[in-house]
């Protein structure tokens, strides 16, 4: 018997609004489909109304977990549009925040990764370590989620000592911890005999279907924008690529915890040699006009932002294309023939941030499957009317 | 005097009040545990440690707004609740906790009465797989579905090793079996395999992880229980409570030597050795992940059935060999 069964928009395994559709014989999937568009913000279009200083902050919340991840791809390229040169000490606490921000974002992911396998004491223990990241940058940032360190030519707040020192310590506790969960993550029976073998993405499809970052990495692929263009400081840093070549979750998980390994590894020596000096420099009004491409490593894969100048404050056009997008075909090729049990873990084991990779909505009638353009104005017409014939509601009472 | 023992039997210990507190503070104890065993509080605030929180959950349950799916089968639907509740609670009864005579077989305790205490924790599986049919949705078809497989793959090995500690002791009444350990303690020690099957196999019965699967909420939402909600729900879960109070005493009984020693005393081993048992439930559910349904099932027919053959053949050589 085969039939569809929906997962979202709205599912307990989905943290953000998306469409997979299934069709299942039994308990076995045999065609996925995925919509997106449920949480499309305008960010792009806003964006050209903003300047380029106001954008930073605009770009930091185009994702919640990898905020940082959007406002750095982006200050990046408008540097280089400006033609800046950020001084080395800047440079190195805007980087040192990126690799505190992939160590919780990673384990933000591993404890989701344990509560969708139902191996919740994982998850538990996880995010309560995750806890020390958060405090670290809290402590340098002054924020745990959207940060806002960056500033067009370096960051806005410096490291004394004491940090220093509280960061080298944060990042020995996550070190040893991290080293267990890789032991138990890879060993502990009931769990890898949820995520062995499941999802499976061969080396060549992974390269067939642009999958990025630790997705793509788990297939044997070693791509990484840090090490193949490094940008700023990651040609100074010493650390590896990390891969796996089961090109399952349970590889995915690995390759994922190896990468926090690699990211104490970053933090300590950009901890050690913090180059003395400035932490920022001042940065024009107005930008020439150029266009530029920014390529940077997300926790999810590569970000890419392209950002056009026409010579005024703000940008003609920002385009983002956030990792999760790129690995969205190879979603679905990983989830057929898979069992219904093993949706939520192999759609999470791209790490999914859905609404960072809405760029486009369409509408589409739910009854005949017409797309439609609707303009701005009608919709609002709709809006209105949709008011005014609505039923009356009761008003609450408020008895005190 | 019998007359009013029995009402007592039935209406306060250990039948529906005495359950009713009992699997609340059992259902109190589980979730300390675990949430202990995961660095977290637990409950923590509704009463003294928080132990008037599974009540308080059970009542606020009975208040929500009780939703039925107009395409359901109404009947079925809202009664299958009050089924479950009453044959679980029935089966609490059959528990030799008090109210037994070792020479003379009542109501309560009879020869094969734990084969009919092992029927009546059949039942509530059968009964979440209608409840499931019953209320139509998709998620809930699918979670009746895995009821069925994986009840395919524990309720042998279950069986097995909970039938072979009667055969050593040659009897299939509970109270005799518990008498006939308490009388030669040593001898439990034979039967320890079975015991870990029996431990796995009731988990299974009992829907907690590792086997969470026919209501695992990231892949099927509330798997058998998506259409229910209030009082409904409030009685499945008081049902499960119950059963989980029920089959550690199942294995209490027939393990861990019974409860001897009238009703006080008697009442103190059975608290002991419950709660024993459901600290290693907690335990297991705290160590493992979810598992597969299909995985279930191999694991069951590969480990747990060749297991408590074993025990079942261990069983009847050292009834040839021993006093």
């Amino acid at each position: 018997m085969s039939f569809e069964i929906p997962i979202g928009p709205q599912h307990p395994a989905l943290k953000e609004p998306i469409s997979l559709r299934m069709t299942v014989e039994g308990e076995v999937i045999t065609n996925a489909d995925i919509r997106l568009g449920y949480n499309h913000r305008g960010i792009e279009k806003v964006a050209e109304e903003k300047n380029w200083t106001q954008n930073i902050y605009l770009a930091e919340r185009i994702c919640g977990i990898c905020s940082h991840s959007h406002a750095t791809c982006y200050v990046q390229g408008v540097e280089k549009l400006m033609e800046l040169q950020p001084p080395r000490r800047g440079l190195y606490i805007r980087y040192l925040v990126s690799e505190l921000e992939r160590v919780h974002s990673h384990l933000l992911w591993l404890g989701v990764a344990g509560h969708e396998a139902g191996f919740d004491s994982f998850f538990m223990y996880v995010w309560r370590d995750r806890e020390i990241v958060m405090d670290l940058l809290e402590m340098i940032t002054g924020n745990r989620v959207h940060y806002a360190i960056n500033a067009i030519g370096g960051v806005r707040r410096d490291l004394d000592a004491g940090q220093k020192a509280k960061v080298l310590e944060g990042v020995a506790t996550l070190k040893k911890r991290s080293e267990y969960y890789l032991n138990l993550g890879g060993t502990e029976p009931s769990f890898v005999a949820r995520i062995a073998g499941v999802g499976r993405l061969s080396r060549e499809l992974a390269i067939a279907l642009c999958a990025t970052g630790p997705t793509a990495r788990a297939s044997g692929v070693a791509r990484d924008v840090r090490k193949e263009d490094p940008y700023a400081v990651y040609d100074e840093l010493d650390f590896e690529i990390c891969t796996a070549d089961t090109c399952d979750v349970l590889g995915r998980v690995v390759v994922r915890i190896k990468e926090l390994l690699e990211s104490y590894k970053m933090i300590e020596q950009m901890v050690r040699n913090l180059p003395a000096g400035d932490i920022a420099c001042k940065a024009p009004r107005k930008a020439k006009p150029g266009e530029v491409v920014s390529r940077y490593e997300a926790p999810r894969g590569e970000n890419i932002h392209y950002i056009r100048a026409n010579g005024t404050d703000r940008p003609e056009r920002l385009k983002v294309r956030a990792p999760t997008l790129g690995n969205y075909p190879a979603t679905v090729e990983m989830l057929k023939k898979g069992f219904i049990a093993d949706i939520p873990l192999i759609f999470a084991a791209i790490d999914p941030c859905i609404c960072c990779a809405e760029r486009a909505v369409a509408l589409i009638d739910a009854r005949g499957g017409e797309t439609a353009v609707v303009r701005m104005s009608d919709l609002r017409r709709q809006a209105i009317a949709r008011h005014l014939n609505a039923p009356v509601k009761g008003n609450a009472a408020w008895p005190l | 005097m019998a007359a009013l023992r029995t009402i007592l039997y039935l209406l306060v210990y250990p039948g529906v009040l005495f359950l009713f507190a009992y699997s609340t503070f059992c259902e109190w104890f589980d979730r300390k545990a675990y949430a202990r065993l995961q660095n977290r509080m637990g409950p923590t605030h509704t009463g003294k440690f928080g132990l008037l929180q599974p009540i308080a959950d059970f009542v606020k349950l009975l208040a929500k707004e009780d939703v039925v799916p107009a395409a359901a089968d109404k009947g079925l639907f809202a009664v299958l609740p009050a089924i479950a509740l009453a044959v679980v609670s029935t089966a609490g009864l059959l528990l030799p906790v008090w109210n037994f005579d070792l020479a003379r077989p009542t109501w309560t305790s009879f020869p094969g009465d734990i084969i009919v205490i092992l029927y009546l924790l059949s039942l509530p599986t059968l009964i979440l797989f209608l409840a499931a049919w019953s209320s139509t949705n998709l998620f809930s078809t699918i979670g009746g579905a895995r009821v069925l497989t994986m009840l395919f793959g524990y309720e042998v090995p279950l069986f097995l090793a909970v039938l072979s500690p009667a055969i050593l002791a040659d009897s299939w009444r509970l109270a005799e079996i518990a008498a006939f350990y308490q009388a030669r303690p040593a001898y439990l020690l034979f039967n320890l395999l079975g015991f870990l099957v029996a431990l796995v196999a009731v988990q299974a019965k009992l829907e907690r992880t590792p086997f969470d699967i026919p209501h695992a909420e990231t892949e099927i939402v509330g798997g058998t229980f998506t259409e229910y909600s209030g009082k409904k729900l409030a009685l499945f879960r008081l049902a499960f409570d119950i059963e989980l109070v029920v089959a550690s005493g199942l294995l209490a009984a027939v393990f861990l030597g019974g409860f001897p020693g009238g009703a006080v005393v008697g009442f103190a081993h059975f608290a002991v050795k419950t709660l024993f048992i459901v600290f290693l439930l907690s335990l297991l559910r705290a160590l493992t992940s979810r598992i597969r349904v299909d995985q279930v099932v191999s694991f069951s027919w590969k480990v747990l059935a060749p297991l408590a053959v074993l025990q079942l053949l261990a069983a009847i050589l050292l009834k040839g060999f021993l006093p």
